[in-house]
């Protein structure tokens, strides 16, 4: 299976210091992998290196086309949805202006019509609010509302930043079947990036260990889930 | 009673014009977060351009078109070359910039057609329509020009998507972005726009004040009063803002303060509303984040 | 701006490099007696506007500079302060240096007013607010009932002071004395005020209100009392200028002249307090070479009008926004650096540089 995604030897930097070395890293198509280790890891600014949101160096190769050097908004309109951290949302917009957002960069308006109505059976709780401003959604329907932004960019490989993060853990697994269905149905690809690894690890099928901006081990996620010393050093369970 | 309803129709007639300053300093302030002190000489320095289309024998409608349209690209122009290196730097310096823009449009007016005030066209013509003295048609044209205005800009933001991303772009840029929205190009959208709606307005007042240099100064001022009152961040508020200050300004003009303080009256109602009601009387109070 | 600042600046008062520049200053009316020229009474008056700007862009800068907050206004306390001394002496006989700390008061007064309704505001509303009081003062001060003491359009004559004691000096050279003098004052003032515990508090504010507030600075407070003192000490040069130029009218405070001092304030440097000097005679040497300036760039580039200090002001703060954002004095020490190196000393110091990055976010 070739790779949609692939960085070779990126690294990345916050003002004059360095939070990312040399980091190599596959997305396999179709395939969900992630990024688990701890806080200042160096997760969110591989998500953020990839999308171009930080002084970054070395190669990113996206469905074999070179997209280093292009801007933020380019990389969105080739296809990579990035659900970034603290959810993005539009407060003052609906939760509909949210989603017809899209619609700016879509050329395909019967298709990007379709994709709302996909939105909606993934997240019908959505629905329900949709004339409602989007900043008084909860922190567990703003999630939705960012990953279903996402979606409707008819994405082929979507970056989620933590997507559990503050939520109960009713909403992060219903979340997270979504997420499963969105993979498996929709032929969306996934990296991301999570502090729940027992989660984490149930979705991907790959995993990349990080420390310190440095990737530690890799490898298929049912490695990482059997080796217990691996487990009990780095992710805590 | 007469001299009542004259007052207060001359007060939306000004009110109108006031509106649409406004409307021009909150489409700055929505998509950029900036409050454009240039933006009285950037109309200014429009209607002296409609004025020499005019006196070349340019049909009034036409010219009126042609200036928006050359002020919609001068807006452009200057955010892309002017502000875009600034889109990081401190309050300060974007106020210094903003005063250095309105020191050169002014200067450069009075040296490209000096500082001798001009007659300028009307549109509409004088007469009054109620036959008491009371409106004009002026008036009427004015508050006309104004309402339609806000009405395409209203279904402009509302709904299209181009306007549906200029908001998402003012309100979250960096998810904006994510979005694919272009956003640098969205300010320079929105300060093309703004220098559009100015030009309408110095064309607006520039028949009732007669066209110099300095003619939008005390306008800008009853402007900002007017967005300020209105909610700064509101389209619909900067308008009705607009209208309210118009009228306000004409009624205390000539019932209490007379003509001489209606600045210091506009001083007034712009500390008070800020201290007082800093979202306006129509906007939303967004929580800054810390 | 480390080295730069230390001679200028010493814990215990002003360094060598200050008292050989006043002494500088005290000296150059003297070359009147050597050198004859009928024009020296003019290089004098230039002196004495020189140091009045320099005063005016101090208490702006005091404002800015070192409290982060933003004023477009200050031409109305620069008024409030000559209208002070004018009708002093006029309505009151009360003599000409008795009124300079009278127009401070006053100012210090308004000015404090003022900042009461400053304090909500921040950033661009403080600013737009600071505008609207520029453009409704010359309109203010015009109002017929008011006229009987302001003069109305036409403003108010004064009798320009003669030196007193017999001293054997012309008018002009006596008031540059004066000037010089009370820019002495109120530098030392300042200079002092800064270094203290106030001064640290009034910074703290500019670099971050909340954390300020949180260590116990009282920030209303402090801001209010910078403004007024700010507004005081701009009022203090505009009670000189009536003097100097023995007459006052609304026209002369409009917004150009807070824009001129704004001007003063970014060529100088913010945060720097030589550079309100140099500033200052920034300002006087456009205001009287505008005139060559229009004519020349008439012949160049064939113009029908004059060209207004305006637009030489307009082109002027662009430039430096872009290119020395950190005004003369910052851009001599980045120069500096480039030919002889950083130090980690000069690293250690707050330039000014840092002071424009770091305020206003």
């Amino acid at each position: 299976m070739a790779a949609i995604l692939e960085l070779k030897g990126v690294s990345a930097w916050y003002g004059q210091i360095q939070a990312m070395f040399d980091l190599d890293l596959k997305v396999e198509q179709g395939g969900v992998t992630a990024l688990l280790g701890a806080n200042g890891a160096g997760k969110t600014t591989t998500l953020r290196a990839v999308c171009n949101m930080v002084r970054r160096s070395g190669g990113t190769i996206f469905d074999g086309q070179d997209i280093s050097k292009r801007s933020t908004e380019d990389i969105v309109r080739l296809g990579v949805a990035h659900v970034p951290e603290g959810r993005g949302t539009f407060v003052a917009l609906t939760v509909e202006e949210n989603l017809r957002l899209a619609f700016h960069i879509r050329k395909d308006r019967a298709a990007a019509t379709r994709d709302m109505d996909m939105v909606f059976e993934y997240f019908p709780r959505l629905k329900e609010r949709i004339r409602q401003q989007a900043g008084t959604l909860s922190g567990g329907e703003q999630q939705m509302l960012a990953i279903a932004r996402a979606l409707m960019l008819a994405p082929r490989l979507m970056l989620l930043d933590e997507p559990s993060f503050g939520l109960a853990p009713l909403i992060v697994q219903e979340i997270f079947r979504i997420l499963r269905r969105i993979n498996e149905q929709g032929k969306v690809s996934m990296l991301i990036v999570e502090q729940n690894a027992a989660l984490a690890l149930e979705l991907a099928d790959h995993v990349y260990l990080l420390e310190t901006g440095h990737v530690v081990t890799s490898g298929p996620s049912d490695m990482v889930r059997d080796d217990e010393a691996l487990r009990k050093a780095y992710l805590g369970y | 009673m007469e001299f009542f309803i004259q007052q207060t129709a001359a007060g939306l007639t000004s009110g109108a014009i006031y509106a649409c300053v406004a409307l021009g300093l909150v489409m700055i302030y929505v998509s950029t977060d900036h409050i454009n002190f240039a933006q009285g000489e950037m109309a200014m320095f429009a209607t002296y351009i409609a004025w020499m289309l005019i006196d070349a024998g340019v049909p009034f409608w036409l010219a009126f078109g042609l200036t928006a349209l050359i002020a919609f690209v001068g807006g452009l122009l200057i955010q892309r070359f002017i502000l875009k290196p600034l889109e990081t730097a401190p309050v300060l310096a974007l106020v210094v910039c903003f005063i250095a823009l309105l020191s050169i449009f002014n200067a450069l007016a009075g040296m490209i057609w000096s500082y001798t005030i001009k007659q300028f066209p009307s549109p509409f013509p004088q007469y009054d329509i109620s036959g008491h003295g009371l409106v004009s048609v002026q008036q009427l044209g004015v508050v006309a020009v104004t309402l339609v205005m806000l009405g395409i800009l209203t279904v402009f933001f509302r709904y299209t998507t181009l306007g549906l991303a200029m908001r998402a772009a003012a309100q979250n840029a960096s998810s904006a972005r994510l979005m694919g929205v272009r956003v640098s190009w969205m300010l320079a959208l929105g300060w093309g726009l703004a220098a559009a709606i100015g030009s309408i307005a110095g064309m607006l007042v520039a028949p009732i004040v007669f066209l110099d240099p300095n003619m939008m100064t005390g306008i800008l001022v009853y402007g900002f009063a007017g967005a300020l009152v209105g909610g700064i961040g509101n389209p619909m508020g900067a308008v009705a803002g607009g209208f309210i200050v118009g009228v306000l300004e004409n009624l205390v003009g000539s019932y209490i303060i007379g003509n001489e303080l209606k600045l210091t009256f506009a001083l007034v109602v712009v500390v008070g509303v800020l201290i007082l009601k800093p979202a306006g009387l129509f906007g939303q109070i967004i929580v800054k984040r810390v | 701006m480390a080295a730069l600042s230390k001679s200028w600046a010493t814990k215990s008062g002003f360094g060598w490099m200050a008292i050989v520049f006043w002494a500088l200053l005290a000296v150059l009316p003297l070359i009147g007696f050597i050198h004859e020229d009928p024009s020296f009474d003019y290089y004098m008056f230039m002196g004495q506007s020189m140091l009045i700007y320099g005063i005016a862009v101090l208490g702006l800068n005091l404002l800015i500079g070192f409290n982060g907050q933003i004023s477009l206004g200050h031409s109305a306390f620069f008024a409030v302060g000559a209208y002070t001394t004018a009708i002093l002496m006029n309505f009151a006989g009360i003599p000409y240096w008795a009124t300079i700390p009278i127009a401070g008061l006053v100012c210090f007064g308004a000015g404090f007013l003022f900042g009461f309704p400053a304090l909500k505001l921040e950033g661009h509303y403080l600013a737009l607010a600071t505008f609207t009081l520029a453009i409704a003062v010359p309109q203010l001060l015009k109002y017929k009932a008011i006229a009987g003491w302001t003069g109305g359009v036409g403003g108010v004559l004064l009798d320009k002071p003669d030196p007193p004691f017999d001293l054997p000096l012309s008018a002009d050279q006596f008031l540059y004395y004066l000037c010089l003098i009370v820019a002495m004052a109120m530098f030392w003032i300042v200079f002092n005020l800064l270094r203290g515990r106030s001064g640290r508090a009034m910074m703290a504010i500019r670099d971050h209100a909340m954390a300020a507030g949180t260590m116990g600075i009282d920030t209303g407070l402090y801001k209010t009392l910078t403004f007024g003192i700010s507004a005081a000490i701009t009022g203090v040069a505009g009670a000189l200028s009536a003097i100097t130029v023995a007459y006052v009218a609304p026209d002369s405070f409009t917004l150009q002249l807070s824009v001129s001092f704004l001007v003063g304030l970014v060529i100088g440097g913010i945060a720097s307090l030589p550079g309100c000097l140099v500033g200052g005679a920034f300002i006087v040497l456009v205001q009287n070479s505008s005139q060559s300036i229009s004519d020349w760039m008439k012949v160049t580039f064939a113009l029908r009008y004059d060209v207004p200090a305006w637009a030489i002001y307009g082109i002027l703060l662009l430039v430096l926004m872009y290119f020395m954002p950190s005004g003369l004095m910052g851009g001599a020490t980045a120069l500096k650096e480039k030919l002889f190196g950083r130090s980690a000393k000069d690293d250690a110091a707050s330039d000014s540089a840092t002071v424009r990055s770091s305020h206003g976010d």
